[in-house]
């Protein structure tokens, strides 16, 4: 039952769909020869072709439809064995032929899902369909005075649409949702995935509808999200102005918004009287494009192991929880890495709990990714087994896998060298705390009548006076035993 | 008896023989330009110094034993084809400085069999009309009666060809642009298959009908141009991996027993009293060759010209948008990018040019699409549909290839309606995609030229060839000349 009290948030329910754009891993564009390769001096991979000269013809890159249907076979898609090029009309400066070639009517792939978990909890995301089309080039607006460049290296990039059903209700799931996807297209090496670089660029359809309504709500279109934490944010932003103009009685206006991220606000571009009529019709410069049988085939016998599939062996394999085999299994070299580290004998959850917290705190902090990395999997478990055979605590072990992961060196080393072994030898730990309490006689004598939160002072303080090396396990036994 | 008005055969045989070398036999050609061009104004550029360094080269080719069909055979190529390193205007004040970095297919076959190009003929802007008096440059005069029009697009190649001022001429046929200038100027001109000739380097008008082919002075001349332009080209996905025979090995076989077909929708009114003679004596005198005149039904060719200008208006809209003034061709300036835009499109394109884009714009446009341009390719569909059937009867197809003889300059200038109607009998063939010729048979009391179309089943060229010169060996018409 709702109340006065109740938020307004609460009230009502998110309902978002994303359209993504991936950019694909070929060395060609998708409708001519020049290469793909980001960086290049402005307007040095171009032809005739890409630069829209009269007269020119595209002819279809098959590797780009390869991947196209490499990604709709991994996303659950039917792919069909007959889709259509279709021409979408707008002028804009880094559109030279006029319109973009993609497809319309008849996608090559549709009716997909994949898969998310927030919460521990697993949650399909359908996939509407997922075309192919031709990037645009850049305008670039700086040192031009009145007038602004083109750059048309990017333009005929063969990119990916993928397209989900309206499926999505927070922008958590959202931003969810974009890592999986990201993650399936890095495993196929279709995409590389980079948001920065704007290899993978997403839209959102969003709206809200008060909880309960099957209905939905009148949509506005986010564009200009470049980051997962960006789509995220804007989201969020974008539900809460929503809902707020709706408490306010007022109406949501179809309209085109685009998210200003230092401001952190989404701003109107345009609204639905002002859309585009694109004027879209079958492309006549292309035949349809068939898909055979055995080119499916073929190209399913070629996947990978895909990240959910990896999920799912992870938790019934190595008992690991939803939320760590979702975590390693995002990237297929981390992924690599653990299941190495635990061929090497360690115990599957401690590498796993390894890995999640100091492995990737420190690739974090350098920027580096897991293929950088000196520690290799097979030193992890050694530290593991140090570990279990008490030669040095846990809270050693971060000292000494910190040094391995600088110098690559192995647990075994790094503890010699350092002199990190623990300490559990009863007189010696015995002697040290005998001295601690001397001098800090009514400390002890409070904790002696009770005082029971000062057992941490004095095991922080023996523990110092040890340089952290003594046996915790035992040190507890032993301070117990003197200070009852 | 001057090399100017020797047919390409007649010129090989020459060559061969070592009795000309190819730069007297351009000699010549340049020779009836300088006489005769500014009464008829078939050329919007002469290449004459192109024409002579190709000259040289090509008579190394023939002393060294290394001629083929066209070496040193000099041809004009209408000005819709690029040619690399040549001005290709399209007649357009929006590609008046285009000089192209690649060379059309077809014109690049020519070049490497060595022919010598002539020059860049005349056309209604972008290949939309036909009279060439949409030409933003001149109005090329028909060499018959200079007060006349040559008919159009390819007018430019048609007056060149029955004026001397080239051996042979290439074109592009949409929607009759090779036939109907070909009937009113007096020569031949083919319509391949659509698929039969690389659309690569054509300038598109409309590019599911556009065709390239040859506007020459002989049937035999016609079948040599064809093979040399003919075959599969992997830079243009819509032409047809099928492939090409010698043309002309099948010419002189005999006609006897052939089913030549008589559309009785075709012969309704509508055609001048002339026409309608010249072609009813040519039926007859096929019959007299042993062929078997039989009615035939085309039911939906009332359509013809209206689908053809929703589906044909729509391509071009699209086809055109590259035309902005960003990247090449002719840029008005304006205050920012829309007024850009708008200035250049406006001054850069003529009316008729215009009022097509617009047209195609209005069919294309969401609310219209399914009534106009859906209809119209439902209508081609069915227009397709009535020649498949009608081929299940008979070989070829026989019909005027114009309504009228040559009109006067400016008599339908001002009614575009009038104008489309000149393309009525020719239109078809192109939504079919069949193959047409138009050949000579017959002149009006006046002394126009009268021209039969003949219409072939799908990369069936070699019947209507065949047809075609078992026709004009049997008759005087070719062998007129206008007196200029």
């Amino acid at each position: 039952m709702r109340t006065e009290t109740m938020a307004a948030s609460d009230k009502y329910e998110a309902v978002i769909g994303l359209e993504v754009h991936a950019q694909m891993l070929t060395e060609t564009k998708l409708f001519c020869g020049c290469s793909t390769k980001f960086g290049a001096e402005p307007n040095t991979q171009t032809c005739p072709v890409c630069t829209g000269m009269p007269g020119v013809l595209p002819v279809l890159n098959r590797k780009a439809v390869e991947f196209a249907v490499k990604t709709g076979l991994a996303t659950r898609c039917r792919v069909s064995p007959y889709s259509r090029f279709a021409r979408k009309n707008y002028f804009y400066p880094d559109l030279p032929k006029g319109y973009q070639i993609s497809q319309y009517e008849l996608p090559l792939c549709e009716g997909g899902y994949v898969e998310i978990v927030l919460d521990g909890a697993v949650k399909r995301i359908g996939i509407t369909r997922i075309h192919m089309e031709d990037d645009a080039g850049k305008n670039i607006h700086e040192g031009a005075g009145n007038y602004s460049f083109v750059d048309l290296n990017r333009a005929g990039v063969p990119l990916m649409e993928i397209v989900s059903e309206p499926d999505i209700r927070s922008p958590r799931e959202a931003a969810e949702y974009m890592r999986k996807l990201r993650s399936i297209v890095r495993y196929l090496g279709v995409c590389d995935g980079n948001m920065e670089q704007g290899s993978l660029r997403c839209d959102a359809n969003v709206s809200v509808r008060p909880v309960g309504q099957k209905e939905f709500g009148v949509k506005a279109e986010l564009k200009n999200m470049n980051s997962f934490r960006f789509v995220e944010k804007a989201l969020e932003y974008e539900i809460k102005r929503q809902i707020q103009v709706l408490e306010e009685g007022g109406k949501i206006v179809q309209e085109t918004r685009l998210w200003d991220s230092a401001a952190g606000v989404t701003h109107s571009m345009r609204s639905k009287e002002e859309a585009h009529d694109y004027r879209y019709f079958p492309e006549p410069d292309l035949v349809p494009l068939v898909t055979g049988q055995e080119t499916i085939e073929a190209a399913a016998s070629s996947l990978p192991e895909l990240p959910d599939a990896l999920r799912g062996r992870f938790v019934s394999g190595y008992g690991l929880p939803e939320y760590d085999a979702d975590l390693l299994t995002s990237e297929k070299s981390v992924a690599g890495w653990y299941e190495e580290a635990v061929k090497a004998g360690g115990q599957p959850k401690a590498v796993s709990n390894w890995m999640m917290g100091e492995l990737m705190r420190l690739l974090n902090e350098e920027g580096k990714s897991i293929e950088e990395c000196l520690v290799r999997p097979a030193q992890l478990a050694g530290m593991l087994q140090l570990i279990d055979q008490g030669t040095i605590s846990g809270k050693i072990a971060k000292a000494v896998f910190e040094e391995m992961y600088r110098t690559g060196r192995g647990a075994g080393d790094v503890v010699k060298e350092k002199g990190l072994v623990q300490i559990s030898d009863e007189g010696a730990i015995e002697a040290v705390i005998d001295e601690i309490i001397a001098k800090n006689p009514a400390e002890a004598d409070r904790l002696r009548v009770g005082e029971e939160k000062l057992m941490g002072f004095f095991v922080g303080q023996v523990m110092k006076a040890m340089k952290g090396k003594a046996n915790p396990q035992l040190l507890n036994e032993l301070l117990k035993k003197k200070l009852r | 008896m001057k090399l100017n008005e020797l047919t390409i055969a007649e010129v090989r045989r020459l060559l061969d023989n070592r009795e000309v070398r190819p730069r007297e036999v351009l000699d010549d050609v340049y020779g009836r330009i300088d006489e005769v061009e500014d009464r008829i104004k078939a050329y919007i550029t002469v290449t004459r110094e192109n024409g002579y360094a190709m000259a040289a080269d090509a008579e190394q080719a023939i002393l060294g034993n290394r001629a083929s069909l066209l070496t040193g055979i000099p041809v004009a190529v209408k000005d819709n084809l690029c040619t690399k390193g040549v001005l290709t205007t399209c007649a357009s004040k929006i590609l008046h400085n285009f000089i192209p970095p690649y060379e059309s297919t077809a014109t690049g076959k020519l070049k490497e069999q060595r022919y010598l190009l002539v020059g860049k003929t005349n056309l209604d802007e972008f290949a939309m009309g036909s009279s060439t008096e949409n030409s933003r440059f001149h109005t090329t005069r028909n060499p018959w009666d200079v007060e006349r029009v040559p008919g159009g697009s390819s007018g430019g190649s048609a007056a060149a060809v029955a004026a001397g001022e080239c051996i042979a001429a290439l074109g592009s046929d949409t929607g009759g642009s090779i036939r109907q200038p070909a009937s009113l100027c007096g020569v031949v001109g083919l319509k391949p298959t659509y698929g039969r000739v690389s659309r690569y380097g054509l300038v598109a008008y409309a590019s599911s009908l556009d065709q390239i082919g040859p506007l020459t002075k002989t049937v035999e001349d016609s079948a040599i141009l064809l093979s040399a332009i003919a075959g599969h080209d992997p830079f243009d996905s819509t032409s047809a991996p099928v492939e090409v025979p010698d043309f002309a090995r099948v010419l002189g076989q005999e006609i006897k027993g052939m089913r030549i077909g008589v559309p009785k929708e075709y012969f309704t009114g509508g055609m001048d009293r002339e026409v309608a003679d010249a072609v009813y004596a040519a039926i007859r005198k096929l019959e007299s060759l042993g062929a078997m005149p039989v009615e035939v039904s085309l039911p939906h060719t009332g359509y013809a010209v209206a689908t053809y200008y929703i589906l044909a208006t729509s391509e071009a809209s699209s086809n055109l948008a590259r035309y902005d003034g960003v990247k090449y061709g002719f840029r008005a300036e304006g205050k920012d990018l829309m007024e850009m835009y708008r200035n250049t499109r406006a001054q850069g394109f003529g009316a008729e040019v215009k009022r097509r884009i617009m047209l195609g714009t209005y069919a294309l446009s969401s609310g219209y699409y399914e009534a106009y341009y859906k209809k119209g390719q439902q209508a081609r569909t069915l227009i397709r549909q009535d020649f498949e059937k009608a081929f299940e009867q008979v070989d070829v197809i026989v019909t005027p290839t114009s309504p009228g003889a040559a009109f006067r300059i400016g008599e339908k200038a001002t009614d575009p309606l009038q104008m489309y109607l000149s393309d009525i009998f020719t239109i078809s063939a192109n939504l079919a995609g069949v193959p047409a010729i138009s050949v000579p048979c017959g002149f009006t009391a006046g002394g126009l030229p009268v021209g039969l179309q003949i219409i072939g089943k799908h990369f069936d060229e070699e019947a209507i060839l065949k047809v075609a010169y078992a026709y004009e060996q049997s008759t005087e018409w070719h062998a007129r000349r206008p007196s200029l």
